[in-house]
């Protein structure tokens, strides 16, 4: 059975005026334990409502029709109590776009301490989960640091530490990297996969950056709240019409491949990365 | 920006920087009370020369305890005047008589007292508060120590949530200023020319997208606290728990026996008597 399984969800947001405006139509999806997805889109295409969704931090459910499961559970059901929905936050950790915003205590260790806290464990569990969480993410020689002391990426990771802390199933990044240099992003992501590669956490990785999409194992791209793909990277750089059509471009090698390919070059193989092109490029060459 | 120091901690390793801050909240609450009992120059030197070892037992510099006390200068001279002037004591202790003003031998002594008074309360609280404590600590202890108020229905958990968030967004706040102020600047703004009232009204621009950045940042960190269990005080545990060591208890003991040093010498009033 799917670890997330989405039917039908419709949401509307209401404007100044009263007025539903929709931002997800129709969405039906499911999520297997385990995966790593990235969500592609354009801005206010519903990807970041859809995240929201699935942590049950809205202000607003009256335009939500539908449903969404998570471990067999039914969160959008009237009939849910608080702490089941506390129960769904702690299995379901979101991350999100500005980490200066997410960080509470002065003190790094304090920090990833918070969600422990929170859940009321006792204090041993609490020190060996904020230490696990810090080695994970490489920044156990931060541990007595002030959040701002720190770069926007080694932010970033404490506040992935404290969801980690919370030991969760699920991972929600709501474009975790966007307002990280490069250098940062670099890190993150590579402290995603390795979560989703180590600890087998589902990933759900928002992004409008193609080449964190490429290695993900499973995109989804929405446009104006639909599903518009939903496929391997592979198949989803195939389609560079449709992708066009949601606002988004192809990575710059998977686009000189295609245009390549169309002028009658025999090239096979994916093109998610640059090395697959180069190798694909030399057998079309040894041929 | 990354330079900024909150309050006025000064690191050092001191017996009275490792001190549970529950402790040094309380010992600086006995000093207060010391400060205000003593009556006669006994105990005003004894308060005074605890003021003194109290410093050197911390380490703070002397240059940085008198920055601290420079600021109360004028205070401290105004309260001094007055006492000299306005006491009235016994008629042979009069001292200068010419025209209205009569200066008493009591009024000489009082001014001496209260200033050793000021002196020594801004010293003592400061070096058990504010140079030896962080910020974040003294939130913590004073969490703890009311915490028994928790049974009166008084949010403590939520008021100490308070000053850690408040404490945490003071850098980031001060940044952004910094950051909308060259942006107004770049766009031929002019902070620091013109009356007082044209450079209140020159910061209007930079006052208006930090109120609305700052609601913004509160709304996500409430969801990202939501996200993270957050639900109030009830249920939660604490990683770090604070734990009175024995030199707590042997703080605790000699300001206790200062204390009792402080009030005998009052029943015995040697000398003069405020």
């Amino acid at each position: 059975m799917a670890y997330i399984k989405i039917s039908d969800l419709n949401f509307s947001y209401r404007d100044d005026d009263g007025n539903f405006i929709p931002v997800l139509k129709d969405i039906s999806l499911e999520i297997e334990k385990g995966e790593y997805i990235a969500v592609l889109g354009h801005n206010g295409s519903g990807k970041s409502t859809l995240a929201k969704l699935l942590n049950m931090v809205i202000d607003d459910y009256e335009g939500m029709t539908g449903k969404i499961e998570i471990n067999g559970k039914d969160i959008t059901s009237p009939e849910i109590t608080e702490d089941e929905i506390y129960e769904l936050r702690k299995d379901v950790g979101m991350v999100f776009q500005n980490p200066d915003n997410q960080l509470v205590a002065t003190i790094v260790e304090e920090d990833v301490a918070f969600g422990p806290e929170n859940l009321g464990l006792p204090r041993e569990e609490i020190r060996r989960r904020v230490d696990d969480a810090l080695a994970t993410v490489g920044m156990s020689e931060y541990a007595r640091h002030e959040p701002h002391r720190l770069s926007g990426g080694q932010k970033q990771r404490v506040a992935i530490a404290g969801i980690i802390a919370m030991m969760p199933e699920c991972m929600i990044f709501d474009e975790s990297t966007a307002m990280l240099d490069p250098i940062g992003r670099k890190e993150v992501i590579e402290t995603i996969e390795k979560l989703n590669r180590e600890r087998h956490i589902t990933v759900l990785s928002i992004t409008h950056y193609m080449d964190e999409a490429v290695r993900a194992g499973r995109v989804i791209v929405l446009n104006d709240g639909n599903i518009l793909l939903d496929g391997t990277p592979s198949y989803i750089f195939s389609k560079p019409d449709l992708l066009r059509e949601a606002g988004l471009d192809l990575p710059q090698c998977a686009d000189l491949m295609l245009r390549l390919k169309k002028r009658g070059i025999p090239l096979e193989g994916d093109f998610n990365t640059p090395e697959q092109c180069v190798r694909s490029l030399l057998n079309a060459l040894h041929k | 920006m990354k330079g900024i120091v909150l309050g006025q901690y000064y690191p050092a390793d001191s017996v009275i920087h490792r001190l549970d801050p529950r402790i040094k909240i309380i010992l600086a609450l006995i000093y207060i009370v010391c400060s205000f009992l003593c009556r006669n120059i006994f105990s005003f030197v004894l308060l005074f020369m605890s003021s003194i070892v109290l410093i050197l037992v911390s380490r703070i510099p002397l240059k940085i305890v008198f920055r601290s006390l420079r600021a109360i200068i004028f205070i401290m001279l105004f309260t001094a005047v007055l006492n000299v002037f306005w006491t009235k004591g016994e008629p042979e202790n009069l001292l200068v008589s010419w025209k209205f003003i009569n200066i008493y031998t009591e009024g000489i002594y009082n001014a001496v007292f209260i200033v050793v008074r000021i002196v020594s309360m801004i010293i003592g609280s400061s070096i058990f508060m504010t140079y030896t404590t962080t910020p974040i600590q003294l939130t913590d202890g004073i969490e703890r120590l009311l915490s028994p108020l928790k049974k009166l229905h008084v949010p403590v958990h939520e008021f100490a949530m308070m000053m850690t968030i408040a404490l945490r967004f003071i850098p980031i706040i001060v940044e952004e200023t910094q950051k909308i102020m060259s942006a107004q600047k770049a766009r031929g703004a002019d902070f620091s020319s013109g009356s007082l009232m044209k450079r209140a009204k020159a910061l209007v621009p930079v006052l208006i997208p930090l109120f609305i950045s700052a609601f913004r940042r509160a709304g996500d960190l409430a969801t990202a606290m939501t996200c993270r269990c957050y639900r109030g005080g009830k249920g939660r545990t604490k990683m770090t728990v604070l734990k009175c060591r024995a030199r707590d208890y042997v703080m605790l003991a000699v300001s206790a026996a200062f204390t009792a040093a402080v009030v005998v010498i009052n029943i015995y009033s040697f000398g003069y008597t405020m």
